[in-house]
C-alpha cells in the first residue's frame, strides 16, 4: 500500500512526459490555426487557434524542437509552445511578411516582410525586436524604395541571406553583433528573384528569377567572388508561360550530385549537375512545378503543382530521371514533408480537407487525417538542417 | 404592393446583369478561386502580397474594362498570368465586379 503510494506518481510523471522529435505542425490557414501532429502514430494532438491570417505561413523550430515560430502573412509572429499545445508570444511586426528562418545558433529569428520591404531580427527566447533591416534600394526612376523581401534563409556563420524581388539584390546579414548587422549587398543579381535556396551544406545561395531566364548563384564560403549566373541558356528560345504559382525553393532536392528544380511556367522538372552547374536534364511532367522534393534518402523525388493542375503528385525516380508514378491525392494539393527519415511522407489536400500519409515505399496511403484546408506541414526534425 | 414588385423586379434584374448565366454553385467556385489562388499572389485577405491588394478602396477606383483585361489578359512583363485559360470572360467579368463591390474573405 505505502509502495503504491510512491510509485504511482513516479508512472503517471513518466507517461505525460514526451520528447518532441517526432512532432510537427499543419498549417489550417482558413482558421488561423495549427494542428500539432505526431509521426509515431500518425496522429493529431490538438490545435492551436488565434494565429492571425496564415495563407502562405511557414514555421521553423527552436533547436530543443519544443517551440515552433509560426510566420504569418500578416506580419504575426507567434511562438507556440509545441508540448503545452499554447501561444508562448505573438508580435504583430510589420503589414505583410512571407517567411523567415532561424539563425544557426539559435538565438535569432528573422523575418522577411513584403510590406514595408526588410527583414526584422527577433531575439529568439523573448521575441524581443533586436534589429530592423530596411530593403532600401534605388529605383530606376532615381527614387528610394523598399523593395519585398523573399527567399531568406539561415547559413553557417550566423548570417541571414535573403533576396531582393524589387531590387534584383542578394544581401548577406552578418548576425555576430546581432544588434548591428553587418551587410553585404550585391546588385544586378537579375530581375525578380521569387524564391531562395541554401544547400544543404550552407555553402550555396541560390535565388530562381522570374523576370528573367537562369538563377542567381552566390558562393558563401566566397563571397568576395559575387554573383554567378547558373542554367543561363534555360527558356531561351521558348514562349515565356504565364506562371499560375510561383515555384518554391525550399529545401533544396538533392539526390547524389544532381539537384531537382523546378521549371518556371514550363511544365518541367530540370535536373542539374552540382559538379559543373550544368542542366543536364528536362523531365516533362503534369502542371507547372510548385513544390520538388527529394526522400531524405534521394531515391525518389515528388513534385506538386499549381492550379489547375493541383490535383496530383508525381514521382520521380533520380536514377532513371523518369517518372514512376502519379498519384491523384484530390484537389488543392498544397504540401508535402517527408518525416525525418523518409518512410512516410505527408501531404496536405486542401479541397478534401485532409492530409495523407504515403508510404515511400509502397506509395500507398498509411494514415488520413481530417485538417481543415490545410496548407504547409512542418516537421520538428526541420530544426536541425540549415536552411530550413 | 407595386412598389414592392418594381423593387424586385428591379434587384432580380439588377441580379442578373451581375452574375448573368453564372449558376450560384459557379459563383461559390469563383469566389474560392479568388480566395485561394488569386490569393496566393494577392494575400487570401486580398490585402496584397507579391501582388497588390485587392480591396474595394484600390479596385473601385479603377477601369472595369482594365480590370477585366487585367485579369483576362495578364500583364505582360510583370508576374500576372491571363486568366483566359482557366476562365470564360464573363467570368472574369463577374469576379471583378464583385472585387469593385467588395469581397468577403476569410
Amino acid at each position: 500500500m505505502l509502495l503504491a503510494f510512491f510509485i504511482l506518481p513516479a508512472i503517471s510523471i513518466a507517461d505525460t512526459l514526451r520528447g518532441t522529435g517526432d512532432l510537427g505542425v499543419i498549417i489550417e490557414r482558413t482558421s488561423g490555426a495549427v494542428q500539432i501532429i505526431e509521426t509515431t502514430h500518425n496522429t493529431s494532438l490538438g490545435r492551436v487557434k488565434g494565429l492571425g491570417d496564415l495563407s502562405h505561413a511557414s514555421v521553423v523550430f527552436s533547436r530543443d524542437e519544443r517551440y515552433a515560430y509560426v510566420f504569418g502573412r500578416d506580419g504575426g509572429l507567434s511562438k507556440i509552445d509545441l508540448l503545452k499545445k499554447k501561444i508562448v508570444k505573438r508580435v504583430m511586426q510589420s503589414g505583410n511578411s512571407i517567411g523567415g528562418a532561424i539563425s544557426q545558433n539559435g538565438k535569432l529569428v528573422a523575418v522577411s516582410n513584403y510590406k514595408p520591404g526588410g527583414v526584422k531580427v527577433f531575439d529568439a527566447q523573448s521575441l524581443k525586436l533586436i534589429a530592423d533591416i530596411p530593403a532600401e534600394y534605388t529605383a530606376a526612376d532615381g527614387s528610394k524604395k523598399l523593395s519585398k523581401v523573399i527567399g531568406l534563409v539561415d547559413a553557417p556563420g550566423n548570417r541571414f541571406v535573403f533576396s531582393l524581388w524589387d531590387a534584383g539584390e542578394i544581401w548577406i546579414a552578418d548576425m555576430h553583433d546581432a544588434a548591428h548587422p553587418k551587410i553585404t549587398r550585391f546588385n544586378n543579381i537579375g530581375r525578380n528573384p521569387y524564391d531562395g535556396l541554401i544547400t544543404p551544406d550552407g555553402r550555396y545561395y541560390i535565388a530562381g528569377l522570374f523576370g528573367e531566364d537562369g538563377m542567381a548563384m552566390l558562393d558563401l564560403w566566397h563571397p568576395e567572388k559575387g554573383i554567378s549566373h547558373i542554367l543561363p541558356d534555360y527558356g531561351k528560345g521558348d514562349k515565356k508561360l504565364p506562371v499560375y504559382k510561383m515555384p518554391h525553393l525550399e529545401g533544396w532536392a538533392v539526390a547524389g550530385h544532381y539537384a531537382f528544380v523546378p521549371a518556371v511556367g514550363h511544365h518541367e522538372v530540370l535536373v542539374i549537375d552540382l559538379l559543373n552547374w550544368k542542366q543536364v536534364a528536362k523531365i516533362p511532367v503534369f502542371g507547372q512545378p510548385v513544390f520538388v522534393m527529394a526522400q531524405p534518402d534521394g531515391r525518389r523525388v515528388w513534385v506538386n503543382f499549381a492550379v489547375p493542375n493541383n490535383h496530383k503528385v508525381q514521382i520521380i525516380d533520380t536514377e532513371s530521371l523518369k517518372l514512376i508514378k502519379t498519384l491523384e491525392p484530390g484537389k488543392g494539393v498544397l504540401h508535402m514533408e517527408f518525416e525525418p527519415r523518409g518512410e512516410e511522407v505527408w501531404i496536405s489536400v486542401r479541397d478534401k480537407n485532409q492530409v495523407q500519409v504515403y508510404d515511400t515505399e509502397t506509395l500507398n496511403i498509411n494514415t488520413r487525417l481530417n485538417a481543415i484546408k490545410p496548407s504547409g506541414i512542418f516537421n520538428t526534425a526541420r530544426a536541425h538542417k540549415l536552411g530550413l | 404592393m407595386k412598389v414592392w414588385l418594381n423593387l424586385l423586379l428591379y434587384s432580380v434584374a439588377f441580379a442578373a446583369h451581375a452574375g448573368e448565366s453564372i449558376s450560384s454553385a459557379r459563383q461559390a467556385e469563383l469566389h474560392e478561386l479568388l480566395i485561394e489562388d488569386c490569393g496566393s499572389c494577392h494575400g487570401s485577405r486580398l490585402l496584397g502580397g507579391l501582388g497588390p491588394a485587392l480591396t474595394k478602396q484600390r479596385l473601385a477606383k479603377l477601369p472595369r474594362k482594365f480590370l477585366i483585361d487585367t485579369v483576362y489578359n495578364g500583364r505582360p512583363g510583370t508576374a500576372m498570368p491571363p486568366w483566359s485559360t482557366m476562365l470564360t470572360h464573363q467570368e472574369v467579368s463577374w469576379l471583378v465586379d464583385q472585387l469593385q463591390k467588395g469581397v468577403k474573405t476569410p
